[in-house]
């Protein structure tokens, strides 16, 4: 399935998940597991007699800063990992115009080729931008990690950058009426030398 | 008259009422007590929420496999919405306030009534109406709604479906809780009994204190925005579809300016309840009582600026996502903070973990995943990856069914003897309690799964390897109605058969516990008590209580 990561933004996207998790998971047992031992140890039977405490400013201190330290350090690893795909490759990149309508999509290439799967050669950035004929739609490709919508109106930009040759699902993740959970197609990875090839084809 | 000895025998507030008519219908929908419009409230939201679980069922069902099960993609479409908009709209906004905010809001600060009974009653009107549009809407040429719960431009502007029902339904009801609001705002500010400061408020109070200011300042948002829409389908006036010269991203904007903080609107009268019950079974007073009620007015507040994290993929500008990402970060710290609050109430407690007491145990689990699930999706890298797919639907089901619906059964639980004068079974009650637990985690954990593995959301069909994490959630969706059934049916069966439960069943010391069970028309007989602080159990020490 999905977990192999076919790119290093899904490998970078999937370490921002782990570091998040990995702390959640910490958090949740500490929580779960001191709730559990309060409610064993100071059960009615046990303490007849309940102890009033108000407060304690520094416990209250120490758990707003260590969490907010902790949430800012997420914040920034979140931040860090979506930089990266949001700046433009400049010259040597394939541009790719996506349109998307209910419920397909249509690659037009600059020299004016079309496909409904989306060719790229691999090590190469590709600029897709997004246009759609009718409602929003959002191009998600599970793989990569990455979505963008669709915006009627507007022309929003996904950049990729395909590593690993190989076909890839690529989803319409915004919702766009009766067949928005059919409206799947593929990316399709080939080398270099093949693309040109497909790409010369008429 | 505190700690449970029986006030005079009067009569209760079900024996006496407000309306010339003394019983019957007419007696309960015009009248302005406070309880009964309470009450009316729980009968139309818990049918409703019934309604959403058996259309949520068909759901599931269809999503057993791949490709058509058992109803058309269409249907599905609409059952979604149906779904989420009676889930939202009918069941988790009002939910808490308009039940037990109405029934408790008053007795809890010592008044008589809300600031503007009939007003309050109107608010129980216009939520009726805005629910029979809703219902009417099926049945009309074009079918309900197939928009999604969010009525996002242009679909909702494109389609054929009767959206206009739907969103007439939604600012109606929007109206109803904007009444709400004020009449709870007022109440807290003018009809507090004497020597009861902003600072002996028990938590609860302040949480809906908190609510009721978001529903008075962000409800009117989205009035306008719905209204928009209409008149755009209506007139073909150009303001969010861009064939017409609008922008759909405005529409966004808009919607979530006011569904952010409608998230707060669910989510914080139940921490007011789950303080309450924690402090009454253990025993003590909140471990930073301050600190918990400022967090609740920080949340509210905060809650305002967060919007645009629904649209990190909608094409936002990078300062604008960096900015939004932040400020998500930043408002997780005051719930995080509630929840150590809580579980640093039960130290050194002396804790009687009863069913409503359980109920909160689960409440701190399963909306503790909730919220730190909430993190992932607040953090930009991993949210452009999730956002619209499973793993959302199991977060916000984890924060608002697992969260403020879990609190709806323990206020239910805590509260209903106190209501209907009746004790329910204890045993079937933990049962019930229990079996939530592992439906939910069945149901629900395994979205978590799917959404990292890319399937999408509003999927009528999927791919094949998705299918065993769906069947998975659907054994649990059916463990849910079984639950369901079993603690509604014990909990109508202690109507009917219950034994008659005593004031103060639990040993609380909030002023609702000094009246009788139920509480007679104008709450007291005799003015109560006011602690010295809020949760001062001192004085009932060495007190027989219910409490085994
Ligand atoms: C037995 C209980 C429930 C089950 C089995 C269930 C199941 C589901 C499923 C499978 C979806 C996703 C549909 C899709 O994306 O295709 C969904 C959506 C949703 N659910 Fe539930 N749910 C339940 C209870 C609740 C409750 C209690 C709430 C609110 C408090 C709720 C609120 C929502 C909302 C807002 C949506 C989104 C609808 C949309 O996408 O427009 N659900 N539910
Ligand atoms: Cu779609
Ligand atoms: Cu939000």
């Amino acid at each position: 399935m999905l977990y192999l990561e076919v790119t290093s933004h899904a490998e970078k996207v999937d370490s921002v998940m782990l570091y998040i998790t990995v702390i959640s998971l910490i958090f949740l047992i500490g929580i779960t597991a001191t709730m559990l031992y309060f409610v064993y140890k100071y059960n009615r039977k046990r303490n007849p007699e309940a102890k009033n405490i108000h407060g304690n400013f520094w416990l209250e201190f120490v758990w707003i800063v260590i969490p907010t330290i902790l949430v800012l350090t997420m914040f920034y690893y979140g931040y860090v990992g979506y930089k990266d795909i949001k700046a433009d490759p400049g010259e040597d990149a394939l541009t790719v115009r996506a349109v998307a309508q209910m419920w397909k999509w249509e690659f037009v290439y600059e020299n004016g080729k079309k496909s409904d799967t989306l060719y790229v050669p691999s090590g190469k950035p590709v600029r897709l931008l997004l246009v759609s004929l009718d409602v929003n739609h959002s191009l998600y490709i599970p793989a990569y990690r990455v979505k963008q919508d669709v915006v009627l109106g507007t022309t929003n930009k996904l950049i990729i950058y395909p590593e690993k040759t190989g076909d890839y699902d690529i989803a319409c993740a915004e919702y766009c009426g009766l067949k928005h959970s059919m409206m799947y197609t593929k990316l399709r990875v080939v080398d270099e030398n093949n693309f040109n090839d497909w790409y010369a084809k008429k | 008259m505190a700690n449970g000895t029986a006030v005079i025998a009067g009569k209760s507030f079900y024996e006496e009422g407000t309306t010339k008519s003394k019983s019957g219908i007419a007696s309960w929908i015009f009248s302005t007590d406070h309880k009964r419009i309470g009450l009316l409230y729980l009968i139309s939201i818990v049918s409703f929420f019934i309604i959403g679980v058996i259309i949520a069922e068909l759901i599931r069902l269809e999503l057993i496999a791949p490709g058509e099960t058992i109803v058309d993609a269409e249907t599905y479409n609409r059952l979604f919405t149906l779904h989420g908009v009676i889930m939202i709209f009918l069941f988790i906004i009002p939910g808490i306030p308009a039940v037990f905010g109405n029934f408790f809001l008053p007795i809890q600060i010592g008044a008589k009534d809300v600031a503007f009974p009939r007003l309050n009653l109107l608010s129980w009107w216009l939520y009726m109406t805005g629910a029979v549009l809703a219902i009417t809407s099926l049945f009309l040429p074009g079918g309900p709604a197939d928009t999604g719960w969010t009525f996002y431009v242009p679909y909702s502007v494109r389609t054929g479906s009767n959206v206009i029902f739907a969103l007439l339904a939604a600012f109606i009801l929007g109206f109803s809780s904007i009444l709400t609001g004020l009449n709870f705002v007022t109440t807290v500010h003018r009809l507090r009994i004497k020597g009861m400061s902003f600072f002996k408020m028990p938590l609860n109070i302040w949480a809906l204190y908190a609510t009721a200011w978001i529903q008075v300042i962000a409800t009117p948002i989205i009035g306008i925005t719905l209204l928009l829409i209409i008149i755009e389908r209506t007139f073909g006036v150009g303001i969010f579809d861009p064939t017409l010269g609008g922008d759909p991203v405005l529409y966004q904007h808009l919607f979530w300016i006011y569904s952010h903080p409608a998230v707060y609107v669910m989510i914080l009268p139940a921490m007011g309840v789950v303080s309450e019950i924690i402090a009454t079974f253990s025993r003590r007073t909140v471990f930073g009582y301050k600190m918990v009620a400022f967090s609740s007015l920080t949340i509210a507040f905060v809650g305002y600026l967060v919007w645009a994290h629904h649209m990190f993929t909608a094409g936002l500008s990078e300062t604008a996502a960096v900015v939004f990402s932040l400020l998500t970060f930043i408002v997780a710290i005051p719930s995080a903070i509630k929840v150590f609050n809580w579980v640093a109430t039960m130290y050194k407690g002396s804790i009687d973990p009863r069913t409503p007491f359980k109920w909160v145990m689960v409440f701190i689990f399963l909306f503790s995943i909730g919220g730190l699930t909430g993190l992932v999706l607040g953090s930009l890298a991993t949210d452009v990856h999730l956002h619209d797919t499973y793993f959302v639907v199991a977060h916000f089901h984890f924060v608002m069914f697992g969260g403020a619906g879990t609190i709806f059964f323990a206020a239910m639980h805590y509260w209903f003897p106190k209501m209907f004068g009746k004790m329910y079974n204890e045993k079937i009650a933990d049962i019930g309690v229990y079996m939530f637990l592992i439906s939910f985690l069945t149901l629900y954990f395994p979205m978590f799964l799917l959404g990292y593995n890319g399937q999408p959301r509003r999927y009528f069909d999927y791919l094949p390897q998705f299918q065993t994490l769906h069947v998975i959630s659907t054994i649990g969706a059916w463990m849910m109605l079984i639950t369901i059934t079993l603690v509604v049916w014990n909990l109508i069966h202690a109507l009917r058969k219950g034994e008659k439960a005593p004031d103060n069943p639990w040993g609380g010391v909030t002023l609702e516990w000094q009246t009788s069970s139920p509480p007679p028309l104008e709450n007291f007989e005799e003015m109560p008590n006011v602690p010295n602080e809020p949760y001062d159990f001192s004085h009932l020490t060495g007190i027989k209580d219910g409490s085994k």
